[in-house]
């Protein structure tokens, strides 16, 4: 029988596997970007779990509202890197060190 | 049974996705292996009785958001072989924190399975249920005035992603209308007072 803990397993394993990829690819902005929606949908897993176990539909909500600043989030991130590398021609993190940092 | 099959089946599918993604070197299959990643979760929200959300995902995430980064990144150029080459550097202290993150969760989840484990699930919905109406009766109720704040910020990213990826080209010939509207009589048109010609 699938239990509770075998959804957040799940949804734990899917969100460590984002921070792997945003150690593995520290060059490729593209590829971050995509970890980050990665780990969006671990958190947005979570919400629905407890939301079914719970049985609280306000997690859903959440969930609905989640989806909606992440598409937003990716449209202005994709679109300042698409400004980045018109200026910069590259998507390599390590080329941008405008700021010293 | 039919649930466990379902959780497991694409429990992997997710799981092999989210590793095609953060392993692939070429960033269209990342793309794609996002796609099948997302679709893989929907399956397993249908199971979690958000019938909603889970075509509302395949819907923004795999018709919309995905489509723009497939967009973005067979648009840009990039060059596969510059980005490459920090795995092997990167991978010991991505390692390290990959460890100590999932060993903390393995400990929340596991470690104190006993209560974990007394929540049970509710039953299954009636089959009148309707999932879509149950979380519209509250979101435009009780949360009407965060789905106007959402309206109003995608209204901003909107314009935001606009703004960026404008550029203006000089030299480029195209209608100023605002320039034209504004024009008055006296910017176009000259009276010049002239001495009539005469016949000697």
């Amino acid at each position: 029988m699938i239990g509770l803990e075998h959804y957040l397993t799940l949804s734990a394993i899917l969100f460590t596997l984002a921070i792997a990829g945003i150690f593995i690819n520290r060059r490729n902005v593209i590829l971050l970007l995509m970890c980050v929606e990665l780990m969006l949908l671990a958190v947005n897993f979570n919400f629905i779990i407890f939301s079914r176990y719970l049985d609280d539909i306000a997690g859903q909500v959440f969930v609905f509202f989640i989806l909606t600043v992440a598409a937003a989030e990716a449209a202005i991130g994709l679109a300042i890197l698409v400004a980045l590398f018109r200026s910069r021609r590259s998507v390599n993190v390590q080329d941008m060190d405008a700021m010293k940092g | 049974m039919i649930e466990a099959v379902i959780f497991y089946l694409f429990g992997a599918v997710l799981i092999g996705g989210a590793i095609g993604v953060i392993a692939s070197r070429n960033p269209v299959h990342s793309a794609m292996f996002l796609v099948l990643c997302f679709f893989a979760s929907a399956f397993i929200w249908l199971l979690l009785e958000a019938e909603f959300l889970a075509i509302a995902l395949v819907l923004v995430y795999v018709g919309a958001v995905m489509v723009l980064f497939l967009f973005v990144v067979m648009m840009l150029d990039v060059n596969p072989d510059r980005l490459q080459g920090g795995f092997t550097r990167n991978a010991p202290l991505g390692l390290v924190v990959v460890a100590l993150v999932m060993a903390m969760l393995g400990l929340v989840l596991w470690g104190r399975s006993g209560e974990l484990s007394m929540l049970e699930a509710p039953a299954r919905a009636a089959e009148a249920y309707s999932n879509t109406q149950a979380l519209g009766s509250v979101l435009y109720t009780e949360y009407v005035f965060a789905f106007q704040l959402a309206a109003v910020l995608l209204l901003v990213a909107i314009i935001a992603a606009i703004v960026l990826t404008m550029r203006r080209r000089p030299g480029l010939k195209i209608q100023d209308i605002s320039a034209q509207v504004a024009v008055r009589r006296d910017d176009r048109v000259r009276l010049v007072r002239m001495e009539p010609e005469r016949d000697e």
